[in-house]
Protein backbone atom coordinates (compact mmCIF):
# COMPACT_ATOMS: atom_id res chain seq x y z
CA UNK A 1 0.00 0.00 0.00
CA UNK A 2 1.11 3.65 -0.57
CA UNK A 3 1.98 5.17 2.51
CA UNK A 4 1.52 9.04 3.50
CA UNK A 5 4.58 11.09 3.31
CA UNK A 6 6.12 13.27 5.70
CA UNK A 7 8.00 15.90 3.63
CA UNK A 8 10.99 17.50 5.78
CA UNK A 9 12.05 20.78 4.24
CA UNK A 10 15.44 22.50 4.19
CA UNK A 11 16.16 26.56 3.54
CA UNK A 12 19.67 26.28 2.29
CA UNK A 13 21.99 29.38 0.87
CA UNK A 14 25.23 28.72 0.24
CA UNK A 15 25.27 25.31 1.07
CA UNK A 16 24.10 26.10 4.88
CA UNK A 17 20.56 25.27 5.98
CA UNK A 18 19.10 28.67 7.45
CA UNK A 19 16.06 28.76 9.83
CA UNK A 20 13.32 29.64 8.27
CA UNK A 21 12.53 33.18 9.39
CA UNK A 22 11.29 34.96 6.76
CA UNK A 23 12.18 38.23 6.89
CA UNK A 24 16.06 39.18 8.43
CA UNK A 25 18.59 37.40 10.90
CA UNK A 26 19.24 34.10 9.35
CA UNK A 27 20.35 31.39 11.53
CA UNK A 28 22.80 28.78 10.80
CA UNK A 29 21.42 25.81 11.19
CA UNK A 30 24.53 23.71 9.70
CA UNK A 31 25.80 22.16 6.58
CA UNK A 32 23.00 20.97 4.49
CA UNK A 33 24.55 16.82 3.85
CA UNK A 34 24.03 16.88 7.90
CA UNK A 35 21.17 18.22 8.16
CA UNK A 36 19.92 16.26 5.06
CA UNK A 37 21.09 13.43 6.72
CA UNK A 38 19.79 13.86 9.75
CA UNK A 39 16.25 14.23 8.79
CA UNK A 40 16.81 11.02 6.40
CA UNK A 41 18.18 8.47 9.55
CA UNK A 42 14.48 10.21 11.55
CA UNK A 43 12.60 9.07 8.61
CA UNK A 44 11.45 11.87 6.88
CA UNK A 45 10.39 10.05 3.58
CA UNK A 46 11.16 12.80 1.55
CA UNK A 47 13.37 16.28 1.56
CA UNK A 48 12.59 19.82 0.07
CA UNK A 49 15.49 21.60 -0.25
CA UNK A 50 14.95 25.60 -1.04
CA UNK A 51 17.28 27.87 -1.97
CA UNK A 52 16.42 30.74 -0.23
CA UNK A 53 19.12 33.04 -1.62
CA UNK A 54 18.64 31.92 -5.41
CA UNK A 55 15.31 34.36 -6.65
CA UNK A 56 16.85 37.70 -5.00
CA UNK A 57 19.96 37.21 -6.50
CA UNK A 58 18.51 36.19 -9.53
CA UNK A 59 20.08 32.99 -10.47
CA UNK A 60 18.57 29.39 -9.74
CA UNK A 61 19.29 27.20 -7.12
CA UNK A 62 22.91 26.13 -6.88
CA UNK A 63 24.40 22.69 -7.99
CA UNK A 64 27.11 22.76 -6.25
CA UNK A 65 25.15 21.68 -2.99
CA UNK A 66 22.59 19.53 -5.31
CA UNK A 67 25.28 17.27 -6.24
CA UNK A 68 27.00 16.95 -2.48
CA UNK A 69 23.51 16.17 -1.16
CA UNK A 70 23.22 13.53 -4.16
CA UNK A 71 26.20 11.83 -3.11
CA UNK A 72 25.45 11.33 0.38
CA UNK A 73 21.51 10.70 0.71
CA UNK A 74 19.67 7.91 -0.76
CA UNK A 75 16.66 8.84 -0.31
CA UNK A 76 14.50 11.52 -2.80
CA UNK A 77 15.00 15.18 -3.02
CA UNK A 78 13.18 18.33 -4.78
CA UNK A 79 15.15 21.43 -5.14
CA UNK A 80 13.58 24.43 -5.81
CA UNK A 81 14.34 28.17 -5.83
CA UNK A 82 14.71 30.58 -9.03
CA UNK A 83 14.37 28.00 -11.47
CA UNK A 84 12.63 29.80 -15.08
CA UNK A 85 14.63 27.01 -17.43
CA UNK A 86 14.68 23.45 -18.87
CA UNK A 87 18.46 24.28 -19.13
CA UNK A 88 18.40 25.04 -15.28
CA UNK A 89 16.63 22.04 -14.50
CA UNK A 90 18.71 20.25 -15.91
CA UNK A 91 21.41 21.08 -14.37
CA UNK A 92 19.86 20.65 -10.91
CA UNK A 93 18.59 17.08 -12.21
CA UNK A 94 21.91 16.17 -13.78
CA UNK A 95 23.21 17.11 -10.37
CA UNK A 96 21.07 14.68 -8.85
CA UNK A 97 18.13 16.16 -7.36
CA UNK A 98 14.93 13.47 -8.51
CA UNK A 99 12.26 16.39 -9.04
CA UNK A 100 12.07 20.64 -9.47
CA UNK A 101 9.91 22.81 -7.77
CA UNK A 102 8.46 25.78 -9.57
CA UNK A 103 6.47 28.72 -8.01
CA UNK A 104 6.92 31.97 -9.32
CA UNK A 105 8.09 31.80 -12.61
CA UNK A 106 5.41 29.55 -13.04
CA UNK A 107 2.94 31.96 -12.53
CA UNK A 108 4.48 34.29 -14.78
CA UNK A 109 4.73 31.74 -17.61
CA UNK A 110 2.81 28.89 -16.95
CA UNK A 111 4.66 27.07 -20.24
CA UNK A 112 7.16 26.51 -18.29
CA UNK A 113 5.48 23.75 -16.48
CA UNK A 114 4.70 22.13 -19.77
CA UNK A 115 8.21 22.73 -20.99
CA UNK A 116 9.80 20.47 -18.09
CA UNK A 117 7.20 17.73 -18.53
CA UNK A 118 7.68 17.34 -21.76
CA UNK A 119 11.78 17.17 -21.13
CA UNK A 120 12.01 15.05 -18.11
CA UNK A 121 8.41 13.47 -17.23
CA UNK A 122 5.63 14.63 -15.19
CA UNK A 123 7.06 12.89 -12.18
CA UNK A 124 9.89 15.67 -12.30
CA UNK A 125 7.78 18.15 -11.79
CA UNK A 126 6.61 19.97 -8.56
CA UNK A 127 4.63 23.22 -8.67
CA UNK A 128 4.55 25.06 -5.78
CA UNK A 129 1.25 27.62 -4.81
CA UNK A 130 1.55 29.89 -2.06
CA UNK A 131 -2.14 30.77 -1.04
CA UNK A 132 -4.44 33.17 1.05
CA UNK A 133 -8.04 33.17 1.39
CA UNK A 134 -8.33 36.84 0.25
CA UNK A 135 -11.02 39.24 1.83
CA UNK A 136 -13.70 38.58 -0.43
CA UNK A 137 -13.99 34.68 0.49
CA UNK A 138 -11.98 33.35 -2.40
CA UNK A 139 -8.80 31.54 -1.82
CA UNK A 140 -5.66 33.31 -4.14
CA UNK A 141 -2.44 33.26 -5.43
CA UNK A 142 0.62 34.82 -4.06
CA UNK A 143 3.88 35.30 -6.12
CA UNK A 144 7.45 36.23 -5.12
CA UNK A 145 6.01 34.92 -1.50
CA UNK A 146 9.91 33.88 -0.66
CA UNK A 147 10.55 37.53 -0.08
CA UNK A 148 7.85 40.13 1.57
CA UNK A 149 8.66 43.20 0.22
CA UNK A 150 8.46 41.77 -3.40
CA UNK A 151 4.94 39.33 -2.51
CA UNK A 152 2.03 39.97 -4.95
CA UNK A 153 -1.27 39.23 -4.63
CA UNK A 154 -2.77 37.99 -7.80
CA UNK A 155 -6.07 37.98 -9.78
CA UNK A 156 -5.32 34.01 -10.16
CA UNK A 157 -8.16 31.94 -8.31
CA UNK A 158 -6.24 28.97 -6.04
CA UNK A 159 -7.88 26.18 -7.41
CA UNK A 160 -7.83 27.22 -11.45
CA UNK A 161 -4.18 27.65 -10.93
CA UNK A 162 -4.15 24.31 -9.43
CA UNK A 163 -6.32 22.64 -12.00
CA UNK A 164 -4.17 24.67 -14.83
CA UNK A 165 -1.24 23.44 -13.64
CA UNK A 166 -2.12 19.56 -13.43
CA UNK A 167 -3.74 20.04 -16.95
CA UNK A 168 0.00 21.79 -18.23
CA UNK A 169 1.75 18.73 -16.73
CA UNK A 170 2.70 18.98 -13.14
CA UNK A 171 3.42 15.58 -11.13
CA UNK A 172 2.94 17.54 -8.03
CA UNK A 173 1.12 20.10 -5.90
CA UNK A 174 2.73 21.49 -2.84
CA UNK A 175 0.05 23.64 -1.42
CA UNK A 176 1.10 26.03 1.00
CA UNK A 177 -1.45 27.51 3.12
CA UNK A 178 -0.05 31.05 4.32
CA UNK A 179 -3.13 31.95 6.36
CA UNK A 180 -2.14 28.45 8.32
CA UNK A 181 1.59 28.97 7.89
CA UNK A 182 3.86 29.25 10.84
CA UNK A 183 1.09 29.26 13.43
CA UNK A 184 1.50 25.19 14.40
CA UNK A 185 -2.27 25.28 15.00
CA UNK A 186 -2.71 22.86 12.11
CA UNK A 187 -3.23 22.36 8.45
CA UNK A 188 -6.26 24.60 6.44
CA UNK A 189 -7.82 21.52 5.97
CA UNK A 190 -10.76 23.76 4.65
CA UNK A 191 -8.60 24.64 1.31
CA UNK A 192 -7.08 21.28 1.37
CA UNK A 193 -10.15 19.09 0.60
CA UNK A 194 -11.66 22.21 -2.03
CA UNK A 195 -7.67 21.63 -3.37
CA UNK A 196 -7.79 17.58 -3.36
CA UNK A 197 -11.85 17.93 -5.41
CA UNK A 198 -9.65 19.69 -8.54
CA UNK A 199 -6.27 17.96 -8.01
CA UNK A 200 -6.04 14.30 -9.01
CA UNK A 201 -2.06 14.10 -9.12
CA UNK A 202 -0.87 14.11 -5.46
CA UNK A 203 -1.27 16.68 -3.48
CA UNK A 204 1.45 18.11 -0.22
CA UNK A 205 -0.49 19.41 2.70
CA UNK A 206 1.90 22.71 3.66
CA UNK A 207 1.76 25.60 6.25
CA UNK A 208 0.70 24.76 10.15
CA UNK A 209 2.20 21.89 11.14
CA UNK A 210 2.56 21.17 14.68
CA UNK A 211 1.22 17.74 15.90
CA UNK A 212 1.10 14.52 14.82
CA UNK A 213 -2.51 15.10 14.87
CA UNK A 214 -2.31 17.47 12.72
CA UNK A 215 -0.84 15.23 9.81
CA UNK A 216 -3.81 12.60 10.29
CA UNK A 217 -5.69 15.08 9.71
CA UNK A 218 -4.49 16.00 6.62
CA UNK A 219 -4.06 12.92 5.25
CA UNK A 220 -7.57 11.85 6.62
CA UNK A 221 -10.10 14.48 6.38
CA UNK A 222 -8.54 16.40 3.53
CA UNK A 223 -6.55 13.17 1.74
CA UNK A 224 -3.48 15.29 1.27
CA UNK A 225 -0.79 12.22 0.07
CA UNK A 226 1.80 13.95 1.83
CA UNK A 227 2.78 16.39 4.27
CA UNK A 228 5.29 18.90 4.47
CA UNK A 229 7.19 19.74 7.78
CA UNK A 230 9.31 22.88 8.29
CA UNK A 231 9.69 25.08 11.06
CA UNK A 232 8.13 22.81 14.17
CA UNK A 233 10.76 20.36 12.79
CA UNK A 234 13.81 22.89 13.25
CA UNK A 235 12.69 23.99 16.61
CA UNK A 236 13.01 20.62 17.93
CA UNK A 237 9.25 20.66 18.80
CA UNK A 238 8.43 18.01 16.13
CA UNK A 239 10.37 14.51 16.80
CA UNK A 240 9.89 12.68 13.56
CA UNK A 241 10.29 9.53 14.65
CA UNK A 242 7.31 10.53 16.68
CA UNK A 243 5.48 11.61 14.29
CA UNK A 244 5.59 8.73 12.30
CA UNK A 245 5.37 6.43 15.04
CA UNK A 246 1.78 8.20 15.96
CA UNK A 247 0.86 7.87 12.55
CA UNK A 248 1.20 4.24 12.10
CA UNK A 249 -0.49 3.60 15.74
CA UNK A 250 -3.56 5.61 14.25
CA UNK A 251 -3.76 3.17 11.40
CA UNK A 252 -2.07 5.60 8.61
CA UNK A 253 0.26 4.03 6.42
CA UNK A 254 3.69 5.25 6.85
CA UNK A 255 7.09 3.92 6.28
CA UNK A 256 8.93 3.09 9.18
CA UNK A 257 12.33 3.05 8.82
CA UNK B 1 31.22 -8.51 -1.64
CA UNK B 2 33.65 -10.04 -4.10
CA UNK B 3 37.49 -8.91 -3.49
CA UNK B 4 38.29 -6.53 -6.75
CA UNK B 5 35.41 -3.91 -6.76
CA UNK B 6 33.08 -4.88 -10.03
CA UNK B 7 33.16 -2.14 -12.73
CA UNK B 8 29.79 -0.98 -13.71
CA UNK B 9 28.69 0.45 -17.19
CA UNK B 10 26.13 2.87 -16.54
CA UNK B 11 23.90 3.59 -20.01
CA UNK B 12 23.68 7.31 -20.43
CA UNK B 13 19.99 7.37 -21.99
CA UNK B 14 19.70 10.98 -21.50
CA UNK B 15 17.77 11.12 -18.24
CA UNK B 16 18.36 12.80 -15.53
CA UNK B 17 18.87 10.18 -12.80
CA UNK B 18 21.78 8.47 -13.82
CA UNK B 19 24.07 11.13 -10.89
CA UNK B 20 22.24 9.50 -8.22
CA UNK B 21 22.13 5.95 -9.38
CA UNK B 22 25.94 6.35 -10.09
CA UNK B 23 26.65 7.95 -6.36
CA UNK B 24 24.32 5.01 -4.93
CA UNK B 25 27.17 2.35 -6.85
CA UNK B 26 29.76 4.30 -5.40
CA UNK B 27 28.64 3.68 -2.05
CA UNK B 28 28.00 -0.11 -2.51
CA UNK B 29 32.41 0.02 -3.58
CA UNK B 30 31.57 -0.11 -7.55
CA UNK B 31 33.93 1.26 -10.26
CA UNK B 32 31.50 3.32 -12.32
CA UNK B 33 31.75 3.95 -16.22
CA UNK B 34 29.42 6.49 -17.71
CA UNK B 35 28.41 4.52 -21.36
CA UNK B 36 28.08 7.22 -23.78
CA UNK B 37 27.85 4.41 -26.66
CA UNK B 38 27.63 1.05 -26.69
CA UNK B 39 31.75 0.46 -27.41
CA UNK B 40 31.63 1.63 -23.82
CA UNK B 41 29.90 -1.29 -22.56
CA UNK B 42 32.88 -3.81 -23.45
CA UNK B 43 34.35 -5.03 -20.51
CA UNK B 44 31.77 -4.35 -17.87
CA UNK B 45 30.64 -6.69 -15.58
CA UNK B 46 27.47 -5.29 -14.98
CA UNK B 47 25.33 -3.18 -16.94
CA UNK B 48 22.76 -0.45 -15.53
CA UNK B 49 19.93 1.30 -18.02
CA UNK B 50 18.79 4.22 -15.68
CA UNK B 51 15.91 6.39 -17.02
CA UNK B 52 14.01 9.41 -15.97
CA UNK B 53 11.52 10.59 -18.25
CA UNK B 54 9.83 9.60 -21.46
CA UNK B 55 10.22 6.69 -23.28
CA UNK B 56 10.27 7.94 -26.98
CA UNK B 57 13.30 10.14 -26.93
CA UNK B 58 15.07 7.76 -24.45
CA UNK B 59 14.54 5.32 -27.36
CA UNK B 60 15.43 7.25 -29.88
CA UNK B 61 18.67 8.31 -27.71
CA UNK B 62 19.93 4.61 -27.44
CA UNK B 63 19.48 3.77 -31.04
CA UNK B 64 21.23 6.53 -31.96
CA UNK B 65 24.02 5.65 -29.82
CA UNK B 66 23.75 2.24 -30.87
CA UNK B 67 22.60 0.65 -27.30
CA UNK B 68 19.45 -1.06 -28.48
CA UNK B 69 21.56 -3.88 -30.43
CA UNK B 70 24.24 -4.22 -27.99
CA UNK B 71 22.10 -4.37 -24.95
CA UNK B 72 19.83 -7.45 -26.66
CA UNK B 73 23.20 -8.94 -27.05
CA UNK B 74 24.86 -8.16 -24.06
CA UNK B 75 25.89 -11.58 -21.64
CA UNK B 76 26.49 -10.17 -18.27
CA UNK B 77 23.80 -8.79 -15.79
CA UNK B 78 21.68 -6.00 -17.03
CA UNK B 79 19.63 -4.01 -14.59
CA UNK B 80 17.17 -1.78 -15.86
CA UNK B 81 15.80 1.13 -13.37
CA UNK B 82 12.21 2.90 -13.86
CA UNK B 83 11.97 3.66 -17.50
CA UNK B 84 15.22 1.60 -18.27
CA UNK B 85 13.09 -1.83 -16.76
CA UNK B 86 9.97 -0.61 -19.10
CA UNK B 87 12.34 -0.26 -22.19
CA UNK B 88 13.91 -3.84 -21.43
CA UNK B 89 9.96 -5.11 -22.99
CA UNK B 90 9.06 -5.02 -26.44
CA UNK B 91 6.61 -1.70 -26.63
CA UNK B 92 5.65 0.99 -24.18
CA UNK B 93 2.25 3.04 -24.78
CA UNK B 94 4.10 6.13 -23.54
CA UNK B 95 4.69 7.74 -27.02
CA UNK B 96 3.41 4.54 -28.54
CA UNK B 97 7.09 3.72 -29.31
CA UNK B 98 8.74 -0.13 -30.15
CA UNK B 99 11.03 -0.79 -27.09
CA UNK B 100 14.06 -2.67 -26.96
CA UNK B 101 12.28 -6.41 -27.06
CA UNK B 102 14.42 -8.11 -24.34
CA UNK B 103 11.62 -9.12 -22.29
CA UNK B 104 8.03 -9.99 -24.04
CA UNK B 105 5.47 -7.92 -23.12
CA UNK B 106 4.21 -4.30 -23.65
CA UNK B 107 4.20 -1.09 -20.81
CA UNK B 108 0.92 0.35 -20.32
CA UNK B 109 -0.05 3.17 -18.57
CA UNK B 110 -1.07 3.25 -15.33
CA UNK B 111 -5.29 4.32 -14.99
CA UNK B 112 -6.03 6.46 -12.25
CA UNK B 113 -9.38 5.93 -10.04
CA UNK B 114 -10.78 7.73 -7.18
CA UNK B 115 -8.01 7.42 -4.58
CA UNK B 116 -5.29 6.46 -7.10
CA UNK B 117 -3.54 9.25 -8.24
CA UNK B 118 -1.47 8.86 -11.46
CA UNK B 119 1.82 9.77 -11.32
CA UNK B 120 2.28 6.69 -8.63
CA UNK B 121 4.83 8.71 -6.26
CA UNK B 122 5.65 7.33 -2.93
CA UNK B 123 6.91 4.34 -1.15
CA UNK B 124 5.13 1.44 -1.68
CA UNK B 125 5.37 -2.00 -0.58
CA UNK B 126 6.84 -4.99 -2.88
CA UNK B 127 5.92 -8.36 -2.63
CA UNK B 128 8.01 -11.21 -4.47
CA UNK B 129 6.20 -13.92 -6.18
CA UNK B 130 9.18 -16.02 -6.02
CA UNK B 131 13.01 -16.58 -4.44
CA UNK B 132 15.23 -14.29 -6.53
CA UNK B 133 18.91 -12.92 -6.40
CA UNK B 134 17.80 -9.55 -6.24
CA UNK B 135 15.35 -9.21 -2.94
CA UNK B 136 17.90 -11.65 -0.95
CA UNK B 137 17.97 -10.39 2.76
CA UNK B 138 15.15 -7.84 2.18
CA UNK B 139 11.67 -9.02 3.90
CA UNK B 140 7.98 -9.17 1.70
CA UNK B 141 6.24 -5.69 2.22
CA UNK B 142 9.77 -3.89 2.30
CA UNK B 143 8.47 0.02 1.07
CA UNK B 144 10.64 1.17 -2.21
CA UNK B 145 10.62 4.36 -3.39
CA UNK B 146 8.25 4.54 -6.88
CA UNK B 147 7.76 7.60 -9.37
CA UNK B 148 6.14 6.77 -13.02
CA UNK B 149 3.12 6.86 -14.87
CA UNK B 150 3.64 3.95 -16.60
CA UNK B 151 4.06 -0.33 -15.75
CA UNK B 152 4.59 -3.59 -17.09
CA UNK B 153 1.91 -6.30 -16.28
CA UNK B 154 2.13 -8.60 -13.18
CA UNK B 155 2.70 -11.91 -15.53
CA UNK B 156 5.30 -14.40 -16.20
CA UNK B 157 9.02 -12.37 -16.11
CA UNK B 158 7.64 -10.53 -12.66
CA UNK B 159 9.77 -11.53 -9.64
CA UNK B 160 7.87 -8.97 -7.31
CA UNK B 161 4.43 -7.18 -7.90
CA UNK B 162 3.37 -3.76 -6.20
CA UNK B 163 -0.50 -2.57 -5.67
CA UNK B 164 -1.15 1.13 -6.81
CA UNK B 165 -5.48 0.74 -7.99
CA UNK B 166 -4.08 -2.86 -9.55
CA UNK B 167 -0.98 -5.04 -9.31
CA UNK B 168 2.22 -4.19 -11.24
CA UNK B 169 5.07 -5.49 -11.91
CA UNK B 170 7.30 -3.93 -9.06
CA UNK B 171 10.23 -5.90 -10.58
CA UNK B 172 11.38 -8.73 -13.40
CA UNK B 173 13.85 -10.86 -14.28
CA UNK B 174 14.75 -13.14 -17.09
CA UNK B 175 18.00 -15.44 -16.41
CA UNK B 176 20.92 -12.13 -16.16
CA UNK B 177 18.19 -9.53 -17.18
CA UNK B 178 17.13 -7.56 -14.28
CA UNK B 179 14.15 -4.51 -13.81
CA UNK B 180 13.10 -2.73 -10.79
CA UNK B 181 10.14 -0.19 -11.39
CA UNK B 182 11.43 1.48 -8.24
CA UNK B 183 14.41 3.81 -7.18
CA UNK B 184 16.52 1.43 -5.32
CA UNK B 185 19.25 4.64 -5.05
CA UNK B 186 16.52 6.51 -3.56
CA UNK B 187 14.75 3.91 -1.53
CA UNK B 188 17.28 4.02 1.87
CA UNK B 189 18.87 1.59 3.20
CA UNK B 190 16.51 -1.49 1.52
CA UNK B 191 17.33 -0.20 -2.24
CA UNK B 192 20.85 -0.04 -1.18
CA UNK B 193 20.42 -3.85 -0.57
CA UNK B 194 18.82 -4.58 -3.95
CA UNK B 195 21.69 -2.85 -5.90
CA UNK B 196 24.36 -4.98 -3.80
CA UNK B 197 22.27 -8.18 -4.49
CA UNK B 198 22.62 -7.27 -8.42
CA UNK B 199 26.20 -6.36 -8.00
CA UNK B 200 26.70 -10.09 -6.56
CA UNK B 201 25.07 -11.55 -9.45
CA UNK B 202 28.40 -13.52 -11.17
CA UNK B 203 28.76 -12.69 -14.70
CA UNK B 204 28.55 -15.96 -16.60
Amino acid sequence: MLTRRILACLDVRDGRVVKGVRFAGHRDMGDVVDLARRHRDAGADELVLYDIAASPRGTCADPAWVARVARAIDIPFCVAGGIRTVAQARTLLNAGADKVSVNTPALERPALIGELAEAFGSQCVVVGVDSRRDADGEWRVRSHAGDPAAMRALPRRTLDWIAEAQALGAGEIVLNCMDSDGTRDGFDLVQLRAARAVCAIPLVASGGAGRAAHFAAAFRDADADAALAAGALHDGSLDLRELKRALAESGLPVRLS
Amino acid sequence: MSAVSPTVALVDAGGANFASVRHALERQGARVRLARDADALRGAQHIILPGVGAARPAMALLRERGFDAALRAVEVPLLGICLGMQLLFEHSAEGDVQALGILPGRVEALPASAGVRVPHMGWNSIWPTRPAPLFEGLPAGVAMYFVHGFAAAHDEACIARCVHGRPFAAAVQRDQVFGVQFHPERSGAAGARVLANFLRVAPP
